[in-house]
């Protein structure tokens, strides 16, 4: 019993493993400034996580493997208490690996959530609603037209409330999937119009969730052009599965035009990329 | 290693446990009756009202850092004008702490009708704390300020309510108390032992109580 | 003259054997009683779970596909046979639910927590035995509300009842309960029938069966901590007590001081919901096109805090999950020493290693929200406290193998199963290491690999604790052993089973698939999931089919399974081995037991047989009463 017990903890640990290193099932590669130091953080963190795994089952099995009972009736087991000395040192190994780990995986936090987005960044307000996404650019002025919620109405398409009556808003588009350039800091404005949802690209690596009655800031900078998933990633109710949009990283120029068109034609620019660009080639 | 096999039986089912064994118990005792009461049990209820306190202590951090992070989050928070009578009710909790502890110790000394006596003022003054914050709800929905009106207000309701449901909770107690110190009462040491760590458990959860409420009186007029 | 007797009677003797059915066996005050009622409603509750958990796999792995059953069984939820993205996420919602709160909590803690911690102090009963009946009473009630929350919702009658109760009571949606998860964030949940279907009246009999199991566990955890503290037998010190009473004890202090909190945020969620109160819920809300405050069916709300509650739930929630394994860590140590006929390596360290992941279990909640909108300065002191509670995890997995290291294993079910749970524990909790890392939690959260990581780790890794606990203590229970040939069947499926359902969701969590949907055909970059998606669906069906193995063993075994021979038919030392079998209604018969010895001593040199029990008297064993000796 014993035997196999060991074999099959081991057969288990090293299938277990194969799954991972086979590389058939991984991240979608990564187009932000940031992707390749969080990548790289976790491909440390993966490595000492398969190797302990790896260990304790290798070590678990061979105890299993080695101590059987013999059925002997003078034969004992090792009387020991254990050794404060192994105690120490497996305490002190461990706490300094996984603190390491811990405290090395602040730098790809720190910079992007400890900073403002530097200045000349592309502002976009994002305000999500029970399965849509709305997204709002500021246009020419750069000012993002005032917002209440007392001026959202379904029936004219202003979903985010936006305030005809204030002068900056009037060259302000809002579409329902998002454009940015590429190689150019992005600044999201995150609000949500009733339950909290979450922003996700996972090409971007990076989530953030969109909380009713706060506005929360983000930054990154996306350095490949291309036509992104974008999903939901905090439960929103009933539809929550549905709720997908585009992500655009389009070349500057293209944003710089887009950035003078009044809404409609903004829109319709927008659709026209959108047909124009594939989604990236999943195996 | 030195092993011996030895021939000695494993224990019999039906043997009662160690009973059986030749002086595994090691205490030469051979009673089979009813366990009598081992000393120190009667701590068993001064520690459970501790344990319960740090218990309830908890619940009332909670709300209270709810308050502390809610007041600071948000522009509807309105100040609240907490009625006068509460500081009656103050008075009122203060004073049935001295009661209550006036009964405990008439009890130490063995003066048990003293005791009774001070239980049921205690109690009194549970009740008209209640009443008094009764009062100081109605005046203030009089002013139509409701649970809902904003923030300060629902907090206020909460706080004062479930404060209020824990002293109805310790009323009960001290009825209990009450109830069964007007009956005949045995001079058995365990008996005796018992019935002292009831009324120290009961006096405790008191005490409790008043420091409670004035904490939550405090945050009320003071954090606004 | 006769209350003079009475007097006497209460102060000094304990309560007398009861006599009657109802006394006996429905409101028994006697603990072994009520540990047997706590896991026949852990038994009963995962059967919920568990089919829950089989559609939700059937959903995901053929979408859009009928099935006829389905229709027949809930015509609302699955018309055609193809259940609704609704329905879907109730049975998330409630699967969690009923998992964490009345199964992962109660079989651990109040069934074999309740059997067997006093017994193993050497107490005759709990220290308030009324209290005791009233807390699995009063979790049953919560259990029957949690039912009742999958029923109004679907059931036009009940749920045109409850919809006189109250604008929040408005359901009958058609779905089995409510939609927002196990977790249960607001907005979503305070905001009844317009955030979705299901929020009404189901939703407000979740938040009340929630408060209920608060109440229902303070009161365990309140009888469990006394009990410890005052009630143990002479000559059992701290530090000879078995593991599974400081696991259990400091369960028991988690609970004390978690729950309320959770009690706490679940009044002002119910405040949200049922007086307009705005503790959870901002201003400015929009739905389904109502403004808040334009509609009776949607009240004014202002400023409210939708981290606040996220604060209140995870300050339980963390701890909940040690809740749920330390007991299946403790009856692990205990089985492992057992069959290992070894006393427990480092038992000082365990004692020290249950204590620095209850005690670290409360500074981190923060972890659950990282990516919340909450200070990202906080995120990062939450990330490395995280880290450093693999520290004491570690430890004890360390200590584990070190117990079987040198020794003689047995391999009874119990013993594989206690293996089983270490292989798994490690399995689940190594992940830990990537979830806990704010940075890496960014592309991570709430993806598959958090569901992977936490079934393997406070799901699967606490379930075979308890298969452990129930194969080994089965017998001391009923008086007959569980079928063993059975049992290691049981075990093989499950065991197998658990590792290819759970290891390829930690792949799929890579990928970026998130939970909680209810279909994965919206989106392309999932598409190549699919065969594994498939693979873990069939693996459930065979694990969960297995299952009956275990049910059959179970009840077959209660009335004609083996007898057992001998009160210590495992050569155990601790003292529910010494008293008869099952043990009488005061556990030792009349003679409360003295202890002589530590808790695990095996294999003590010199001494007559390889096992030394806690009572044995010190003059015939020579050695055995250190901790600390090398070897």
């Amino acid at each position: 019993m014993g035997r196999v017990l060991a074999v099959i903890i081991w057969i288990i640990t090293l299938l277990s493993v194969l799954l991972f290193v086979s590389g058939k099932w991984w991240f979608p590669e990564g187009i932000s400034s940031h992707a390749p130091a969080l990548d790289r953080q976790f491909l440390i963190t993966i490595v000492v996580v398969g190797i302990s795994f790896t260990a304790a089952q290798i070590g678990l099995g061979w105890m299993v493997w080695k101590y059987r009972d013999t059925g002997s009736a003078t034969d004992r087991a090792v009387y020991s208490h254990g050794s404060n000395r192994l105690e120490v040192l497996w305490t002190v190994i461990t706490a300094v690996v996984f603190i390491t780990l811990g405290v090395m995986g602040q730098s790809v936090w720190a910079n992007l959530r400890l900073n403002e987005a530097p200045p000349g960044s592309y502002s976009v307000e994002v305000v999500a609603q029970q399965f849509q996404w709305n997204f709002h650019y500021a246009g020419k002025d750069n000012k993002f037209g005032k917002t209440d919620p007392k001026f959202i109405d379904d029936g004219t398409l202003n979903f985010i409330g936006l305030d005809a009556s204030d002068p900056s808003s009037a060259d302000d588009s809002v579409t329902a999937s998002l454009v940015i350039p590429v190689g150019r800091p992005v600044e999201l404005r995150l609000r949500s119009k009733d339950v909290i949802h979450n922003f996700w690209v996972p090409q971007l690596r990076f989530k953030q969730d969109l909380v009713p009655g706060m506005e929360i800031k983000v930054h990154f900078t996306a350095n490949k052009v291309g036509k992104y998933e974008l999903a939901c990633a905090e439960l929103c109710g009933q539809l929550h599965f549905k709720m997908r949009s585009y992500m655009l990283v389009l070349p500057e120029q293209d944003i710089q035009a887009l950035q003078g068109m009044p809404q409609e034609q903004f829109q319709a620019r927008v659709q026209e990329l959108l047909n124009q660009y594939q989604l990236p080639n999943y195996q | 290693m030195a092993t011996m096999v030895t021939t000695r039986p494993v224990i019999q089912k039906g043997a009662g446990g160690g009973s059986g064994m030749p002086g595994p118990n090691g205490n030469g005792s051979k009673r089979k009756e009813p366990f009598p009461e081992p000393d120190g049990r009667a701590n068993r209820y001064r520690i459970g009202t501790w344990v319960g306190l740090a218990s309830i202590a908890m619940m009332f951090t909670s709300l209270s850092s709810a308050y502390i992070v809610r007041s600071g989050t948000a522009a509807d928070w309105l100040p609240l004008q907490i009625p006068r009578v509460m500081f009656v009710s103050t008075a009122i909790i203060l004073l049935s702490s001295v009661t209550i502890e006036f009964a405990r110790r008439k009890l130490k000394q063995s003066f048990t009708e003293a005791y009774s006596k001070y239980l049921l003022v205690t109690a009194l003054l549970g009740v008209a704390f209640l009443g008094s914050q009764l009062i100081a709800w109605r005046q203030l929905t009089s002013q139509g300020v409701y649970v809902a009106s904003h923030p300060h207000s629902s907090f206020f309701y909460l706080l004062t309510g479930a404060h209020a449901v824990h002293i109805a909770g310790g009323l009960m107690a001290l009825a209990f108390l009450w109830w069964r110190s007007s009956r005949h009462h045995s001079e058995v040491p365990a008996f005796v032992a018992k019935r002292q760590a009831t009324a120290d458990a009961v006096s405790i959860y008191w005490h409790f109580m008043d420091g409670l409420w004035i904490y939550l009186f405090l945050l009320l007029l003071l954090w606004r | 003259m006769a209350e003079t007797h009475e007097g006497v009677h209460e102060g000094v003797h304990r309560h007398p054997a009861p006599t009657g059915f109802i006394r006996k066996y429905i409101f028994s005050i006697d603990h072994k009683v009520i540990g047997i009622q706590y896991i026949m409603l852990a038994l009963a509750a995962v059967v919920v779970g568990m089919i829950m958990s089989l559609l939700m796999r059937l959903n995901l792995s053929w979408p859009g596909r009928g099935w006829p059953i389905l229709e027949t069984l809930f015509p609302t939820g699955a018309p055609g046979g193809v259940m609704t993205p609704e329905f879907y996420l109730s049975l998330v919602t409630m699967h969690g639910t009923i998992m964490v709160f009345f199964v992962l909590t109660t079989a651990p803690q109040g069934g074999f927590g309740n059997y067997f911690l006093p017994i193993q102090i050497g107490a005759e009963d709990m220290a308030f035995p009324v209290l005791n009946m009233l807390s699995f009473w009063v979790t049953f009630v919560g259990f029957i509300v949690i039912l009742l929350a999958i029923f109004v919702e679907g059931n036009q009658g009940i749920g045109e009842w409850f919809a006189s109760l109250g604008p929040s009571w408005a359901g009958g949606s058609g779905t089995v309960g409510p939609i927002g998860g196990w977790t249960g964030y607001a907005p979503l949940s305070a905001l009844g029938k317009i955030a979705g279907p299901g929020q009404g009246a189901g939703m407000n009999l979740w938040v009340i069966s929630i408060a209920i199991f608060c109440v229902g566990s303070l009161l365990g955890a309140l009888n469990f901590i006394t009990t410890l503290l005052n009630m143990r037998t002479k000559g059992m010190s701290l530090m000879r007590m078995p593991l599974t009473c400081w696991a259990w004890f400091t369960t028991a202090v988690l609970a004390l001081l978690s729950f309320p909190v959770l009690l706490g945020g679940g009044i002002l969620l119910l405040l949200d919901r049922i007086a307009n109160t705005s503790f959870f819920i901002p201003s400015g809300l929009y739905l389904t096109g109502v403004l808040s405050g334009s509609s009776p069916n949607f009240p004014l709300h202002t400023g409210g805090s939708p981290i606040l509650w996220q604060h209140l739930f995870w300050f339980f929630g963390h701890p909940e999950v040690y809740i749920a394994i330390l007991p299946g860590m403790g009856a692990t140590s205990h089985i492992l020493a057992t069959f290992a006929r070894k006393p427990v390596f480092g038992y000082r360290a365990m004692v020290f290693a249950i204590f620095a992941i209850g005690l670290l279990g409360f500074f981190v909640w923060g972890h659950h929200m990282f990516i919340s909108g909450m200070s990202p300065y906080s995120a990062i002191a939450f990330s490395v406290l995280t880290l450093s509670i693999g520290v004491p995890s570690a430890v004890k997995t360390f200590n584990w193998i070190g117990t079987l290291w040198g020794g003689r294993i047995r391999f009874t079910t119990a013993m594989l199963f206690a293996i089983g749970f270490v292989s798994l524990f490690v399995a689940g909790g190594i992940t830990g290491l990537i979830l806990g890392q704010s940075s890496l939690d960014l592309p991570m959260h709430d993806t598959y690999i958090v569901p992977a990581h936490f079934h393997l780790v406070m799901g699967v890794a606490s379930i075979f604790g308890m298969f452990a606990a129930l194969y080994f203590w089965f017998p001391k229970m009923f008086g007959r052993f569980m079928s063993e040939s059975i049992g290691r069947i049981h075990f093989w499926i499950t065991f197998i089973g658990v590792y290819a359902i759970f290891v390829p969701m930690h792949i799929m969590g890579i990928v970026g698939m998130p939970r909680r949907f209810s279909s994965f055909t919206e989106y392309r970059f999932l598409d190549s999931l699919h065969p594994l998606v498939v693979l873990v669906t069939v693996a459930a069906i065979i694990t969960i089919v297995a299952q009956l193995l275990f049910y059959f063993n179970v009840f077959w075994s209660i009335f004609k399974g083996k007898k057992v021979e001998n009160d210590n038919p495992w050569e155990a030392t601790t003292l529910e081995w010494t008293t008869a079998t099952p043990p009488p209604h005061d556990n030792f018969a009349g003679v409360l037991p003295t202890v002589y010895h530590g808790p695990y001593e095996f294999a003590v040199p010199g001494a007559p047989r390889d096992y030394v029990m806690q009572t044995d008297s010190p003059t015939e064993v020579p050695r055995g009463n250190g901790h600390n000796g090398h070897h």
